[in-house]
């Protein structure tokens, strides 16, 4: 990977030398990367400039994942786009045709450069005593997760509750079921992004427990103070993988493919993978994880393609309308 | 300058019940703004509007505003001329029409710009073609504020001139005045109060402007958010006091464009 | 609207120029860009558009949406004509602030305005906690809701009366009060002919904008399917899932449904006042 690098840096750079003035790059990206992609747009600027002697200047745009990947479909110029979900990725290449539908095996990992996955964010002192997936569905507890229809990452934590019932009933999908609807008849408020879902917990006191991001947690954490809340890990959750692809068609156009593939391969080094850890995200790299270990609780993992045979179908089948979120507000079903 | 008086105990007790709703559904949640702009001190403030990212979102805005209101402006004269001084066939669905931007969800008018100018959008393959672009650009930007505060002018002044009837103006020309001098000396300053309100309204509005510009603005930093969605951005990195101050400055400037409508008041 | 019986001779210039560019500027932003929205929500079949906009969702989220924006609209117009009234009629210190203020709902983001609104009714905002244990319970209700709308709308109500009421014959009601009138009398029979059209546009520019407001609302209502989500994140969520028929559907039946209103309105006034014209002559 490391030959392929310089090689590409190298093709790069005559590329750019032919231009004039910087590059410029546009990355479109969900709501909670913006800490992430804003130091490692630093990173790669400088790196690229050593390798290349090129200026590459970087815009960023964030938003909820889904309505990001829509801005795209419907002509937002991104030469890069680094989503929550692999559906959102997948729809740019369906219905626009912007890059190939093999897009996820152009990368290492699925095109996942770092993961993350789903966890508890508790109030200090953990007054309720919230350890677990079970506590959550107690009377009395108060839950407070995004609306699944809008934002990625509640989708991300619905189906971390659904699969943790599911391996702990021996994958009886009536139980899961009931697990799930059990549990949102715990949430009192469903805002429309993740983000808006911290300021309720946080900034206005509502709610005994925040389903959020792993990395939002602990970014959380330390925006609204140690003294306020906690973090719980779950013993089992979601593996949680925001994958990233070149938009083949923008950047052809506009002539920075090869500086968008070293910018996407710059995450899966060594410096791209640590700025992932020290946000949070848990990098793929064994040497740079065992480094930065103690921040990555362990917890049991599962994929979204273990127990829903990937995201197309876990779409259909919970989040369309008339799937199983809406039956779960649905009286009489 | 009243002839006659309501007893002091009436107008007392209206203003004071007026002044409680105002305080109740306007005051309070821009005290609110406002607190939370200045929790972290003047600094945090100020380090907030100064930002480059705060700057370009202004000059992104008054240009939006810049184009959008004299277009409206000249539109909203031209069609309360139309509708106030003249009985025609289909006067009411002239006026319907033109208070249809009012109902549309913001998220709508946003989408009809991608619907009409995206990548697979009506005129989409031909924009791309002639590398011409509008949503996720500027034109979007100032379309979407055009659509939104398309009604506000025409809106202020038909009641107005409805209830101004046309004599005057007849007067006028039966005095030999050509159509233009009518219009620059009897109905111009007859209206301008209601003008100069519609103006404010739609400059307001137009700066404040959130959902639809949302659509099409593709939030790129820098280049394509306005004043409103920096607030969000602001809002969505925990910078809440950074977020209320930038709000504050749209506030601030609807105030300034009041006290300004007061001064020129003061001159006349 | 047998305008033609009622016709008077009209010598004032403009009309052929003034309607052309009004019809012409009207069909550019508004209605061939609204046309694509019609279109798309017809773009897939008749069925899959009953079906969308008859969801049992989709008709909690209408009720939610009209009624609290009606209830709003009321709201906006009783409060909107007290406040434009004593901005007209009566000298108090603070009033040119007051009279500033009533503009800050259009200047303020709507996003801000909800997050504002809602950090006021929590259990821990200034006003929540003297609410919440007194029973009341305004963030994530439909109460909520209604108050979000009210402050959306209120500029409206202002400003459409306000400039009337200042323009409105004071010597009319003089020579009512002098021709023994009463206070009510001279109020129901003078003051409310002249402002109540523009009352009436006042509650129907409220009532149409709160029917679309999204940002402020989603804030303070909680969304929760059934209950308080309103029909524009229904539109949003329905563009999450790429069904932009679906979306436009949704969006159609509110457009059409406040147009009618509107138009409604319209004609309502023309008839009053043409009955007052013709009391008059």
């Amino acid at each position: 990977m490391r030959l392929r690098n310089i090689w590409i840096a190298g093709l790069a750079a005559g590329t750019v030398l032919l231009a004039a003035g910087p590059v410029k790059l546009l990355n479109v990206s969900y709501d909670p990367t913006r800490e992430l992609y804003t130091q490692v747009n630093a990173a790669f600027a400088k790196q690229w400039k050593a390798k290349s002697g090129a200026e590459v200047q970087i815009s960023q745009s964030h938003g909820g994942s889904g309505k990001q990947a829509r801005s795209v479909l419907d002509g937002l110029p991104a030469d890069v786009v680094t989503l929550a979900l692999a559906y959102d990725i997948d729809v740019l290449a369906e219905k626009g045709h912007l890059l190939p539908a093999n897009w996820q095996s152009r990368l290492p990992n699925n095109s996942t450069p770092y993961t993350s996955t789903i966890v508890f964010l508790v109030r200090k002192g953990n007054p309720k005593h919230i350890k677990d997936w079970d506590d959550l569905v107690r009377q009395g507890v108060s839950v407070i997760t995004p609306n699944p229809k809008s934002s990625g990452g509640a989708r991300w934590s619905y189906l971390a509750a659904w699969g943790y019932a599911l391996k702990k009933n021996n994958g009886d999908d009536n139980k899961a079921r009931e697990f799930v609807t059990k549990l949102y008849k715990n949430v009192p408020v469903l805002d429309s992004g993740a983000r808006g879902s911290t300021t309720t917990f946080a900034q206005r006191g509502i709610g005994d427990v925040l389903l959020s991001w792993e990395n939002e947690a602990y970014l959380a954490l330390n925006e609204l103070g140690r003294d306020k809340v906690e973090v719980v890990t779950p013993s089992l959750s979601i593996l949680a993988e925001p994958p990233v692809a070149v938009v083949d068609k923008v950047a052809s156009k506009h002539g920075t493919t090869e500086v968008a593939k070293a910018y996407l391969e710059f995450l899966y080094s060594d410096e791209g993978q640590e700025i992932a850890a020290k946000n949070y995200y848990r990098p793929q790299s064994a040497k740079v994880a065992a480094k930065y270990a103690a921040n990555f609780p362990k917890l049991g993992l599962f994929t979204i393609g273990e127990l829903f045979g990937g995201w197309q179908k876990a779409q259909k089948r919970h989040f369309d309308d008339g799937g199983v979120f809406d039956k779960i507000y649905t009286p009489g079903s | 300058m009243s002839i006659r008086k309501d007893p002091v105990w009436v107008q007392w007790s209206l203003t004071a019940l007026a002044m409680l709703a105002l305080g109740g559904f306007i005051v309070l949640p821009l005290v609110a703004v406002f607190v939370q702009a200045f929790e972290k001190g003047w600094a945090a403030y100020v380090t907030a509007v100064a930002d480059p990212n705060t700057l370009s979102a202004i000059r992104l805005s008054l240009l939006a505003v810049g184009i959008a209101v004299p277009l409206n402006l000249v539109f909203g004269v031209a069609a309360a001329w139309v509708i106030t001084k003249f009985q025609f066939r289909g006067r009411d669905l002239l006026v319907s029409l033109i208070d249809i931007p009012f109902g549309v969800s913001p998220v709508i008018s946003g989408l009809i710009f991608i619907l009409l100018f995206g990548a697979n959008g009506w005129f989409g393959q031909w924009l791309a073609d002639h590398d011409v672009r509008i949503v996720f650009a500027v034109p979007g930007i100032v379309l979407a504020t055009v659509f939104v505060t398309f009604p506000f002018v025409a809106r202020e002044l038909i009641p107005l001139m409805e209830s101004q009837g046309t004599e005057e103006e007849e007067a006028a020309l039966v005095l030999g005045a050509s159509a233009w001098q009518m219009f620059f000396r009897v109905t111009l300053p007859n209206i301008k109060w209601g003008l100069f309100y519609g103006v404010v309204l739609c400059t307001a509005r137009a700066l404040g402007e959130f959902g639809a510009v949302s659509v099409v603005s593709g939030h790129i930093r820098g280049e394509t958010n306005t004043l409103p969605l920096h607030v969000e951005i602001l809002y969505n990195e925990y910078n809440y006091s950074g977020a209320f101050a930038v709000a504050s400055i749209l506030s601030a400037i609807a105030v300034i464009t009041l006290v300004l409508k007061k001064w020129i008041s003061h001159e006349h | 609207m047998a305008a033609g019986t009622f016709r008077k001779a009209n010598i004032l210039p403009g009309f052929g120029p003034a309607l052309g560019y009004t019809v012409f500027y009207l069909s550019l932003i508004v209605l061939i860009p609204l046309s694509a929205v019609f279109l798309k929500s017809v773009s897939s079949t008749w069925a899959h558009f009953v079906e969308t906009v008859t969801a049992p969702k989709v008709l909690a989220a209408y009720r939610l949406s009209f009624g609290a924006s009606f209830v709003a609209g009321l709201v906006s117009s009783v409060v909107g004509f007290l406040i434009a009234w004593v901005l007209v009629r009566y000298e108090f210190p603070g009033k040119a602030l007051a009279d500033a203020l009533v503009d800050l709902p259009f200047a303020l983001p709507t996003a801000v305005a909800g997050i504002a609104l809602t950090s006021l009714y929590t259990e821990n905002g200034w006003l929540g906690r003297y609410l919440i244990p007194m029973g009341i319970k305004v963030a994530f209700t439909p109460l909520g809701v209604v108050i979000a709308l009210t402050f959306i709308g209120l500029p409206f109500v202002v400003r459409s009366v306000q400039p009337v009421l200042a323009d409105a014959d004071r010597e009319l009601e003089e020579a009512a009060t002098s021709l023994g009138a009463t206070r009510v009398q001279v109020f129901t029979k003078v003051i409310a002919p002249m402002v109540g059209p523009s009352l009436l546009t006042g509650f129907a520019m409220a009532f149409a904008r709160a029917l679309g407001e999204y940002g402020s609302v989603i804030f303070i209502s909680g969304n929760l399917p059934m209950k308080t989500e309103i029909a524009p994140l229904l539109i949003v969520t329905k563009l999450e899932q790429y069904d932009y028929a679906g979306a436009t559907a949704i969006a159609v039946v509110m457009l059409v449904t406040s147009f009618v209103l509107l138009l409604g309105i319209n004609m309502f006034q023309r008839r009053t006042r043409r009955y007052m014209e013709a009391d008059e002559a």
